[in-house]
């Protein structure tokens, strides 16, 4: 069960025997007043979306959605394909039930695929991925002022921000629940 | 070699301006002969209200805010102070919210809530100023218009524009606070800082009863950019209605199985000798992520709970 101080973006609850998602989530609380908790859910099978504000004292259900860690091999026809390494078992997702986990997937990561009995409905990322960077203007030596940075993207065409020493080619860690990256990763 | 936390190399634009803007505070206060005074950050409890909870702490518990304290120092004749300290609100957390936060309170006796929304325009022009801002601030991409008096809204007049129910019927079905968050705070202070004012008195469970209106208490809130700045009274100093309230506030929380906490005696016992004043409680955090134009109060704060 979950209290309302629980919602937090990209939580799967149950409601009416559908699992939802959190896909916009905004805590607010005016002056003296009560904690609010405003959340756009989507309906993870038919992605109907609708907005709710929740109070302190509401309770949830989790979601009862199964995970199997699966390896992200190709994207084909707007539609990833995953695989469990160990049967071979192959499952695909559409690009609107991957979302925004498109930019974090390079090729053979390791993943965790949500189940609703047999059918998947989507992902959960590791909290870190490695990535290539494939774009980003070449270091302007001198300008090493530190909190200082510039637009890069990665292999998956995602696109952050990065201090400046950062070059083509490099490998850096990104975390997967900000989008921010995190640091250069020596090979 | 070891590479920096970027990200924490990146906050120091506006760690540089939020420790100006400390300064700019400091010096507002000291050029009015107020006195900086320090107050103990664990106490024995905190003035109970309804849907604020304290972190407990060793058998008593961190203040939510110093106003116990510096009330005590109003009656034993302190007439003007001031204190910037953090203080700790369990489960609140967002883009405006962060558990452990900086308030600046002030107290001035010899005052009422009206003197104080003037106060409260000088303090944050003469912080603008030091900061370098000669006319208008922007946030957010809004241009906010600092040139006073800034706008005055009665909390009823507000419910009357903005909302379906009238302030006593939003009260009445306990909507006034979804409404005050989902259609009113949208809609105000587009131009400039704008003083909310005259609350329904179960919403200023430390404010002093208006005698032309008895339905709504001597409080005001200040918004500016959308966010809502500083909260403010003419002090209630009756401590027989005092206790009361207090009660209603722990009957609400016992209701609704929350933590209670034990009754400021105290406290009370010095009310009495509390002159009338006026006092207010500040976000720095937020009046940073003004002055340094960010959007979340993670932006201006060295550390998160998450980043420890």
């Amino acid at each position: 069960m979950y209290n309302a101080s629980d919602l937090r973006k990209n939580l799967k609850i149950q409601i009416d025997g559908d699992p939802y998602v959190i896909v916009e989530f905004t805590f607010s609380k005016p002056g003296k007043g009560q904690s609010l908790y405003r959340c756009k859910l989507k309906n993870m099978i038919n992605g109907n979306q609708f907005e709710r504000t929740y109070r302190s004292g509401d309770t949830f259900e989790p979601a009862n959605l199964r995970e199997k860690k699966m390896q992200y091999l190709y994207e084909e026809d707007r539609k990833c394909c995953f695989m469990d390494t160990e049967t071979y078992e192959q499952v695909y997702l559409t690009e609107e039930q991957v979302g925004d986990a498109k930019g974090f997937l390079s090729d053979n990561l390791d993943v965790e695929i949500l189940f609703f009995g047999e059918e998947p409905l989507g992902i959960t990322l590791p909290n870190f991925v490695d990535l290539t960077v494939t774009v980003a203007e070449p270091w302007a030596k001198g300008d090493s002022v530190t909190g200082k940075s510039k637009p890069i993207v990665v292999e998956t065409g995602y696109a952050l921000q990065a201090p400046p020493f950062i070059e083509e080619g490099e490998k850096i860690r990104i975390d997967t629940r900000t989008g921010e990256y995190l640091t250069r990763v020596k090979e | 070699m070891m590479e920096s936390d970027w990200r924490l190399a990146s906050k120091r634009n506006a760690l540089q301006t939020r420790a100006a803007m400390i300064r700019a505070i400091r010096s507002f206060f000291a050029d009015r002969d107020y006195i900086e005074v320090e107050t103990p950050t664990r106490i024995p409890g905190p003035a109970p209200e309804a849907h604020i909870d304290a972190i407990p702490s060793d058998g008593w518990y961190l203040h939510t805010s110093p106003e116990l304290c510096m009330k005590r120092l109003l009656a034993a004749g302190y007439p003007r102070i001031f204190q910037i300290t953090k203080c700790f609100r369990g489960a609140e957390r967002g883009s405006h919210h962060i558990p452990e936060f900086t308030l600046l309170e002030w107290y001035e006796s010899g005052i009422d809530y009206m003197r104080m929304m003037e106060v409260c325009e000088e303090l944050i022009l003469s912080v603008a100023r030091d900061l370098g801002h000669e006319e208008d601030i922007t946030y957010r991409g809004r241009r906010i218009a600092m040139d006073r008096p800034w706008e005055r809204l009665p909390v009823r007049e507000a419910f009357k524009r903005y909302s379906p129910l009238s302030m006593e019927e939003a009260l009445e079905r306990d909507r006034f606070d979804e409404i005050m968050i989902g259609e009113i705070e949208p809609r105000i202070g587009a131009e400039g800082p704008v003083f909310l004012y005259d609350y329904p008195v179960a919403l200023g469970a430390l404010a002093r009863v208006k005698q032309t209106d008895p339905r709504v208490a001597e409080r005001f809130e200040l918004y500016m950019g959308g966010l809502e700045l500083a909260n403010a009274f003419s002090e209630l100093t009756d401590a027989v209605e005092q206790r009361v309230r207090f009660e209603e506030e722990l009957k609400s929380r016992r209701a609704s199985g929350r933590a209670t906490y034990p009754m400021p005696e105290r406290f009370l016992a010095t009310l009495p000798a509390m002159p009338e004043s006026s006092g207010i409680a500040l976000g720095v955090d937020r009046l940073a992520m003004i002055f340094t134009d960010r959007a979340s109060i993670d932006d201006v704060v060295t550390f998160t709970p998450e980043d420890l």
